[in-house]
């Protein structure tokens, strides 16, 4: 292909649309994605929130779960969500290079919750299969750090194309950006849920 | 007007193969993606089709002689399975909305293409996996609603690859369900509000809501029992403390707007179909809308009329009551416009036609069997018989596949550029008509006498009623040939159909038969009234067709 066009015209929609009114769309749809992705968390949270009221035995009434190392969680995932806003409003005055050290800080906040929550397996008194609670309890923290994992590889791509001058994302081409943001948001925001849920209840 | 219309050289087609061969390649054209789905959802159907068969032939006689039973399960699993997931979810909503949605809209493709194609994709190997399972290790033997502890105590590797498989087509179906909402709310063409949208706009609005929502907790339900079969956890497992009932909860959250998936999408073509073959406009759009949204949020939260034998307590059997025969409303409202669109039309009889009002009238009686089975004590009285058979049958053969007919008869011209058959379209309708309810209306009688549904053998005194059932399953299998006969036999040498062979007004047939690859060679026609027939005050639109 010899003609120059923009890469996103081109590559993934056909429809004649701006800069601007395609990142609109393409942030759109990934809303709702993040909707479905909720629900996936809901129906666990029912499930959970149902055997807890069923079955008369309650996880807390055969386990204290520590709260140190959920509750230093919490503040790990709570910071790296306010240093991601950062990154982004660094991005915006296009200054990378800030932009960068921000980033570089949020994904090893990810990576620290990750480890932080890995220990804290290794710590519990109960297994896999224990139980029908410890199941509930390492389904739902599972699923959500796999979130987290994928979600701090995402953070260590998009650090990569903020490279000047070779990196493609900048502030002409937030999307990406944009997209892995809004995709830490509310992988967070579905953490405080959980641990309010699993931990505090 | 902000759309500038410059042709795009650097569009993806333009090097990809031409011809048929493009139905067999990754493409990124929405109306090459719609007709994937509806060819490969179309040979699932016989498959399908076919295990169905192998059921009817096992129910001739009362004992169990054609099959034995671990495979007559799996047939009765593998039918339920493909039939669902592989042939009327996806052709009812991929097949037709891929298609026309982005004409609807007035845009050249859908908005996120490449996701499209995934989400094609992924349908064939998953197909694939699941009906090879059955050779490997022998199928999934637990119907297709996976209830444990029966799901956790049959052969586990048939039911991990049923797992695996239904992920993937509700994977799928998640990312058709996210295009078809930003193609609709987003992609939009300037100058076109949303209550100037044609029908099936609406209808697939209200089905991708439905399909965002719902299918994400089936996916967790399912990974969740695949926990239990391969690394023995409990949670739907009694003996390991868990609960069955949780199991039950969380699939009908999604199963039963399932229905809706499935049946949503079909109200919409109908609504497409009636006001161009009876020449009037669709009578009341507005009613129409809302009803369609009023099922979306009323289909969210009547899942659980599905376990009134499950030991729910009265409370949640009232609500769920109440509120299942409230759908009655929307759904009635709906079919009375579709009867006021017929009302005083000029009705041309064709097959489209024909299947639409088929459609109409096996709706009705399934609908009014749904109204019934929403009552406790009846529901308690049928429970897993085949008067619950009978009445699913009817809404999703009776109702979805009906209208994939009748859509195929009237879309055919503008997939192909060549007219089907009339007369043996109308010899299709009248076989499939009489076989289906030659077929199914017997099994009210059958499923009120209590004969259960999900058995190989039965009590002697149903076999005559089982013979009539089966008779008319054959009717109907007979019914495909003039149907594969005339595609064939159209496609190849059928009369050329022109760019507007019904005089339609919505935007696909104001472009050539089959459309260009970016749908219009020019700008988009703005259409204001795409169910404008006879009226005074026509647009630009209709003046240039008429």
């Amino acid at each position: 292909m010899t003609s120059i066009v923009p890469k996103e015209q081109s590559s993934e929609s056909r429809n004649d649309l701006s800069t601007e009114e395609h990142e609109d769309f393409r942030l759109f749809g990934l809303v709702a994605f993040l909707i479905a992705d909720g629900m996936t968390f809901a129906g666990f949270f029912a499930a959970y929130l149902t055997f807890k009221a069923v079955n008369p035995i309650a996880p807390d009434a055969i386990y204290e779960l520590e709260l140190p190392l959920p509750t230093l969680n919490t503040i790990l995932l709570l910071v790296s969500s306010f240093t991601f806003h950062r990154a982004g409003k660094f991005l915006e005055k296009n200054e990378s290079k800030q932009c960068q050290k921000w980033l570089l800080i949020t994904g090893a906040l990810g990576v620290a919750f990750l480890i932080s929550q890995m220990f804290e397996y290794f710590t519990l008194p109960f297994g896999l299969t224990d139980n029908l609670f410890a199941s509930t309890f390492y389904a739902l923290t599972g699923f959500h750090g796999l979130h987290v994992t994928l979600g701090s590889i995402m953070i260590m791509i998009i650090w990569w194309q903020t490279r000047v001058p070779s990196g493609r994302v900048n502030n002409q081409n937030k999307f990406p950006f944009e997209a892995v943001e809004l995709y830490w948001h509310f992988v967070d925001g579905i953490w405080v849920v959980l641990f309010i849920i699993l931990y505090l209840l | 007007m902000t759309i500038s219309l410059k042709p795009n050289n650097s569009s993806p087609e333009k090097l990809q193969p031409t011809g048929w061969l493009k139905y067999l390649s990754f493409s990124l054209d929405h109306k090459v993606i719609g007709l994937q789905y509806l060819v490969c959802g179309f040979l699932f159907y016989l498959i399908g089709g076919s295990l169905a068969g192998a059921i009817r032939v096992e129910l001739i006689s009362p004992l169990s002689d054609f099959m034995p039973r671990e495979v007559y399960n799996q047939v009765l699993t593998l039918h339920g399975t493909i039939m669902i997931f592989l042939w009327i979810v996806p052709v009812v909503n991929g097949a037709f909305g891929n298609y026309l949605i982005p004409f609807y809209v007035g845009a050249r493709d859908m908005a996120f293409p490449r996701l499209n194609a995934v989400a094609f994709w992924l349908i064939p190997p998953s197909g694939l996996m699941l009906i090879t399972s059955y050779f490997i290790n022998g199928a999934a033997q637990s119907g297709w609603t996976a209830y444990p502890p029966l799901s956790i105590t049959t052969p586990a590797a048939g039911q991990i690859i049923w797992i695996l498989s239904v992920l993937l087509l509700g994977g799928s179906s998640i990312f058709g369900g996210i295009n078809f909402i930003a193609t609709i709310l987003k992609l939009r063409r300037p100058g076109l509000k949303l209550m100037q949208l044609p029908m099936y706009c609406w209808a697939m609005l209200g089905t991708s809501i439905l399909v965002v929502l719902s299918t994400p907790v089936l996916a967790g339900t399912l990974i969740l029992l695949s926990f239990d079969i391969v690394a023995h956890t409990g949670f739907f497992n009694p003996s390991l403390g868990g609960n069955v009932i949780v199991y039950q909860h969380l699939f009908w959250f999604y199963s039963h707007p399932a229905v809706y998936i499935m049946v949503l999408p079909a109200f919409g073509l109908v609504s497409e179909i009636l006001p161009i073959h009876s020449r009037k406009p669709l009578f009341g759009y507005t009613t129409m809308v809302f009803s369609i949204m009023g099922i979306v949020v009323l289909g969210l939260v009547v899942w659980a009329h599905h376990m009134f034998t499950s030991g729910t307590p009265p409370w949640m059997r009232l609500f769920f009551t109440i509120a299942t025969a409230f759908i009655a409303v929307p759904t009635g409202i709906k079919f009375f416009n579709w009867v006021a669109t017929l009302w005083g039309g000029k009705i041309s009889l064709n097959a489209a036609m024909l299947f639409s009002c088929g459609f109409i009238i096996n709706f009705v009686l399934g609908g009014i069997t749904g109204v019934a089975l929403a009552q406790v004590p009846f529901d308690v009285h049928v429970h897993d018989t085949y008067f619950v058979v009978a009445h699913f049958h009817y809404i999703v053969y009776g109702g979805s596949v009906f209208v994939i007919f009748s859509s195929i008869y009237h879309w055919f011209p503008k997939f192909t550029g060549k007219m089907l058959n009339e007369n043996l379209g109308r010899f299709h309708f009248i076989i499939t008509f009489i076989g289906f309810n030659l077929c199914f209306a017997p099994q009210h009688w059958l499923g009120l006498n209590g004969m259960p549904r999900r058995v190989a053998e039965y009590d002697p005194q149903f076999q005559l009623i089982n013979q009539i059932s089966s008779v008319g399953a054959l009717l109907m299998a007979l019914s495909t040939l003039p149907f594969l006969w005339n595609i064939l036999q159209s496609t190849l040498y059928g009369e050329e159909a022109g760019d507007n062979p019904w005089n339609a007004l919505t935007p696909e047939w104001l472009t050539s038969s089959p459309p260009p690859v970016e749908n219009w060679d020019g700008e988009a026609p703005l259409v204001l009234e795409p169910y404008g027939y006879g009226k005074k005050d026509s647009n630009e639109t209709q003046e240039a067709i008429r």
